[in-house]
């Protein structure tokens, strides 16, 4: 029998590292994807990544492009400097729900109303990673976390922040998709999501964010399957899959 | 022109193309000026919906290697301040305006030097400094916009101006020439030039969850600092035989050299020590003052800041006072005139 190789890291993964991701986490898969979608698109010499503060912080340890760390939540704040001195470069921002949706709020909202030719990746697993399991913005009705002992009660705290949700009520964003990391299928999805993204900044169509629902079993307290079928069952109906706004589908007009 | 206005002239004449900021008494001059003139130069403006998005999209901008300025005061500058450290600790050149006002709070929209607390010890978190340029005109205030970016871009440091209220309204004759700053090699560390480096990358980060790393950012940034030391500037007048120094600096510098000049008709002999940088500060003219001195005055607009440096630094046997308002009222040098009689009375009274 031959033996078919169905799949190689990408050659922007540096040689040799391993990701510092609990087993499970969805980090390191839309690491890879990112990856592949620079190479396949060609752009590796054109494209600056901004870290934020959160469990990616680090995250330039695993991808080779050049990369800055960005304060918490500040990421689109940098991303609008940069593009806007470098408009022939290709800005991407990784947030995760603290930084993008907490923190960050207003950075997010006006990068994203002024329309930026930057894309976003924000990674929604409804729960703080890096500090240890606090409550997100994002974190379920009932969800239970280091600050929500006894799950979360939207009477104290309100309901989770939809963003995908409020950003498309806002005239100007170009390109707005959630996905999920939840099995093979949604993670091919996902692929096509980013890699349409990147394509909307090449295009010089504007803002585009992709919000990527993931996991976050360590701080769930749940082995992997199990993250993932909670996922399923929780994040996915309270967090809609799907398009939001996509300006070339004939969307709404910039 | 006003000196907002003069500022940003100056800036753009060295070369800045890009501008961040956010609307805040009494600076707003100088967004305005750039919103209008940065576009037909070819450069950017742009409104930030706040101070800490101002300072952070400066940081992103600089990161390329580019020459872009923010500008703020008070409260801005505090909101800003997280920036600061973040882009001290990835050795990003930036140059920051603060036209200073009343503090603390919202405080007042007139000019006081409150602020030299919070820029001299850098304004955010951890061990870092801005770079502190204190002009006492308008004229220096263009020449030393001018001479910020090549600062900014030699120690790869931000590098604030340190104006106020009073010197933001005031109109007087400046001459402004292009001068543009050397940027000098840049991309051994800008980003977006991947393929200058031949497929190289660079990454410009501060998080070091390692001690010894940490550590070797601290030390990396301390040895800078010590080498940045010979930036110092400061101006005398009067002072070979002084028995006593007015200290000041920015506007109570200039109204000082007023009050030197009428103490000095009367024949007494009152020197001014007028730092020109405030970090690195000028520590030597503070350390080798003349032995005729016996009595320091700091002539401040805040409740005494700059005198704890200069008490830290003046042989132990000299006096070190403060003299100044904290509510806004600019000295006068009549005023000032009359704090250095009283000391120079008691001081005879002492020795008679």
């Amino acid at each position: 029998m031959k033996e078919v190789k169905v799949y190689s890291r990408p050659s922007l993964w540096i040689d040799g590292v391993h990701t510092h991701y609990c087993p499970g986490c969805g980090h390191g898969i839309v690491h890879r994807l990112i990856c592949e979608i620079v190479e396949e698109l060609d752009i590796e010499n054109e494209t600056i990544g901004i870290a934020p503060v959160g469990c990616a912080a680090m995250m330039y340890n695993y991808l080779d492009l050049d990369f800055i760390e960005s304060p918490h939540g500040r990421a689109p704040a940098i991303g609008t400097g940069l593009k806007r001195s470098n408009p022939d470069r290709i800005i991407f921002t990784y947030q995760g729900d603290g930084d993008l949706a907490s923190i960050g709020m207003a950075e997010i909202i006006h990068a994203a109303n002024r329309g930026e030719n930057i894309t976003v990746i924000f990674i929604n697993n409804a729960i703080y990673g890096m500090t240890g399991g606090q409550m997100a913005p994002t974190t379920m009705p009932d969800q239970v976390t280091t600050t929500s002992v006894h799950g979360r009660d939207p009477k104290l705290c309100g309901y989770p922040v939809r963003i995908c949700e409020l950003l498309s009520a806002l005239h100007t964003p170009a390109y707005i998709e959630r996905v999920s990391l939840a099995g093979p299928s949604y993670i091919m999805k996902a692929k096509e999501a980013l890699r349409k993204a990147f394509k909307f900044q090449i295009n010089e169509k504007g803002f585009s964010l992709v919000e990527v629902l993931s996991n976050c079993p360590t701080n769930w307290k749940m082995s992997p399957l199990e993250a993932f079928r909670w996922q399923e069952e929780n994040m996915i109906p309270y967090y809609p899959l799907g398009v939001y706004k996509d300006f070339q589908q004939g969307g709404d007009e910039k | 022109m006003k000196g907002n206005e003069v500022i940003a002239e100056a800036a753009i004449k060295a070369g800045c193309r890009y501008f961040f900021g956010y609307p805040i008494t009494p600076q707003s001059g100088i967004p305005e000026y750039m919103s209008v003139h940065l576009p037909e130069r070819g450069g950017c403006f742009l409104q930030a919906e706040s101070e800490v998005a101002a300072i952070n999209m400066v940081m992103g901008c600089a990161a390329s290697g580019n020459q872009v300025m923010t500008s703020s005061s008070g409260p801005g500058i505090s909101l800003m301040s997280e920036g600061f450290s973040f882009i001290a600790a990835c050795e990003i050149p930036a140059v920051i305006v603060d036209v200073m006002r009343g503090g603390p709070g919202l405080g007042s929209l007139y000019s006081t030097q409150g602020d030299y607390f919070q820029v001299t010890g850098g304004g955010g978190h951890g061990d870092y400094h801005l770079m502190v340029l204190a002009p006492g005109t308008l004229q220096e205030a263009v020449d030393m916009v001018q001479s910020a970016w090549d600062l900014a871009f030699r120690y790869r440091n931000p590098v604030m101006v340190l104006a106020d209220a009073f010197m933001a309204q005031t109109m007087e004759s400046v001459e402004i020439t292009e001068k543009r700053a050397d940027p000098g090699e840049i991309s051994s560390w800008a980003l977006g030039k991947r393929s200058e480096r031949g497929g190289k990358r660079s990454v410009l980060k501060s998080i070091c969850l390692n001690p010894s790393q940490m550590e070797d950012l601290n030390d990396r940034l301390q040895a800078k600092y010590r080498i940045m030391q010979k930036e110092a500037l400061w101006e005398t007048l009067e002072m070979e035989d002084a028995r006593m120094v007015i200290a000041a600096f920015g506007t109570p510098g200039r109204i000082s050299k007023t009050a030197v000049k009428k103490l000095r008709k009367r024949g007494y002999r009152v020197g001014l020590l007028r730092p020109k940088t405030l970090y690195p500060f000028p520590e030597e003219a503070f350390t080798e003052l003349p032995h005729s001195v016996r009595h320091i005055l700091s002539v401040e607009m805040n409740s005494g800041q700059m005198v704890r440096d200069i008490r830290a630094l003046a042989r132990k046997d000299i006096p070190v006072s403060h003299m100044g308002h904290a509510g806004c009222a600019i000295p006068s040098s009549d005023e000032i005139v009359v704090s250095c009689l009283e000391i120079l009375e008691k001081m005879e009274g002492a020795e008679g």
